[in-house]
């Protein structure tokens, strides 16, 4: 019998093994997760919505895995994989042998250079594990510096005012968001984060991250030192490339593979956020994508193409964040935008449209209370992938159904 | 089956194609009219987060979650796969007089 075996238990990893079994596969599957947790949803971790909350959101109950014929295998690491023998061996000791192997490694957050290792006052945010210890020091009289302004920054920023945490955010660059997302929505988050009491400060640098006297030092580059009771360092993550490195796999940017999610090694896969893809509705660049929906499409698409099945990646980059009643929805790459048109939607939502010089769409950013947002964006996701060339006027003109666009 | 016949809008207040929002003694609920005129009700939260699934995208038969994407059937409520696997209920639903009623 066919054993088939995925190295990662988060969204990718457990979506891939659901779908093995929904496309028929009738094999062995094992399912390995470092976790001690069975998987559980990422995206609450950071956000106000699960600010009370104390048990992960998880994907399925663990006796779906059972039912499933999914053997759950949790806590444990992938030490070796050899693409020879086609075995791997875990941290336990133990070996596994695959006919084909997903690898859903997912990604770690970067540590601060030179800061302490270990230190309860200076975390990241990656796991269950350490939302509940971040929402701990998230209390009114307590002071929660944040490093980064990236969407983890700002998500637990407006997290931490909820709870009552005073919040200062430090980002090196001249604005918040700067990665992917256009300015005039920045700002309009910046502005709201300094309603709510944020103090954000743009610009700076850090010169040292230290502990002391159980506080977080932030000495800035000026001479300030920030004093903070707990200091979280959101400057991004890598991918988990490790174990695909010692065996000889190609990597850039993490794992590579080719449309197929298939590595330089036989019968071996990688999705979601460890690997590193060609994306055709943008001339078959190369990216490395850290999103929710990413995850969940290249688990699906890995699980098919483990069946054989030969299925491209084709989905058009999306992802969300939602910070105090706002929501921001991006569709789309928008590097290499020359112009963009604004759609003024009710409350005070809008979205911008990002063309390309021949008047391509290739990205729409939008932002309102609540979903606001979300069905242009829909839409709008729709047209990129049509590599439509609507109208511009009808773009802006907020009377013009998106849909109608579609059809055209 | 069904119980109290309520008003919900006027048949041409739900835009072919689309979905209205319509909530009632402490609960909510979504009403599709579909793109061949004909209407549909089902409960109005997404049965993944709870999302309200009027903010999302109809096309044809499916109703889109706004938040995760999560797709339903709106004539049968059936679930259409990750990340919901529960389905929606669906409620009766008649035209009369122009307007839209909705069966508890």
């Amino acid at each position: 019998m066919a054993h088939f075996v995925i190295l990662g238990a988060g969204e990718c990893g457990a979506r891939a093994a659901f779908a093995l079994r929904e496309k028929g596969f009738d094999g062995e599957i094992t399912l390995v997760g470092a976790e001690p947790l069975h998987p559980y949803e990422r995206p609450p971790l950071s956000k106000a919505g699960s600010a009370d909350a104390s048990d992960p959101k998880f994907i399925a109950a663990v006796e779906k895995y059972t039912d499933s014929g999914i053997r759950l295998l949790t806590g444990l690491e992938a030490r070796d994989l050899d693409i020879a023998s086609r075995t791997i061996t875990l941290s336990d000791g133990t070996t596994l042998s695959y006919d084909k192997l997903l690898l859903a490694t997912g990604a770690a957050a970067r540590s601060f250079p030179g800061a302490p290792e270990g230190s309860a006052h200076i975390r990241s945010l990656r796991t269950h594990h350490d939302a509940a210890a971040l929402r701990n020091a998230m209390k009114p009289g307590k002071h929660i510096a944040i490093i980064g302004g990236g969407f983890i920054g700002l998500e637990l920023a407006a997290t931490a005012r909820l709870l009552g945490a005073e919040v200062t955010v430090i980002e090196g660059l001249e604005r918040v968001l700067k990665r992917g997302v256009p300015e005039e929505i920045a700002d309009l988050l910046t502005e709201r984060h300094r309603a709510e009491g944020v103090d954000i400060r743009c610009g700076v640098s850090i010169e040292r991250l230290t502990e002391e006297g159980g506080k977080a030092l932030i000495r800035l580059s000026g001479g300030e030192v920030i004093e903070s009771d707990l200091a979280l360092v959101g400057i991004g993550a890598r991918p988990n490339v490790e174990i695909a490195e010692k065996a000889g796999l190609t990597v850039e940017n993490g794992i590579a593979v080719d449309v197929n999610l298939k590595t330089s090694a036989p019968d071996v896969f990688a999705a979601g956020d460890c690997c590193s893809f060609p994306l055709s509705i943008y001339g078959g660049r190369r990216v490395r994508l850290e999103s929710w929906r990413n995850a969940q499409e290249q688990g699906t698409l890995a699980a098919a193409n483990m069946l054989g099945l030969d299925e491209a990646v084709s989905a058009v980059p999306w992802f969300w964040s939602d910070q105090y009643d706002m929501t921001l929805q991006i569709a789309g790459l928008a590097e290499g935008a020359v112009t963009h048109q604004r759609r003024d939607l009710s409350a005070g939502a809008f979205i911008l449209f990002h063309l390309d010089a021949e008047g391509r769409l290739i990205a729409a950013s939008g932002i309102g209370p609540g979903n606001a947002v979300a069905r242009d964006i829909r839409l709008a996701e729709m047209l990129i992938a049509a590599r439509a060339h609507p109208d511009p006027a009808a773009l802006a003109a907020n009377d013009v159904k998106l849909k109608s666009l579609l059809a055209a | 089956m069904s119980g109290n016949w309520i008003e919900v809008c006027g048949k041409d207040e739900i835009d072919e194609e689309d979905v209205i929002r319509f909530d009632h003694g402490g609960r909510t609920f979504a009403v599709y009219r579909s793109p061949d005129d004909e209407f549909f009700a089902t409960d109005g939260l997404c049965t993944h987060e709870q999302i309200h699934l009027a903010d999302g995208l109809v096309m044809d038969e499916i109703i889109e979650c706004p938040k995760h994407n999560g797709r339903f059937n709106y004539k049968t409520g059936e679930a259409k796969g990750a990340p919901v696997c529960v389905n929606l209920k669906t409620y009766p639903v008649k035209i009369e007089g122009g307007a839209v009623f909705i069966s508890l």
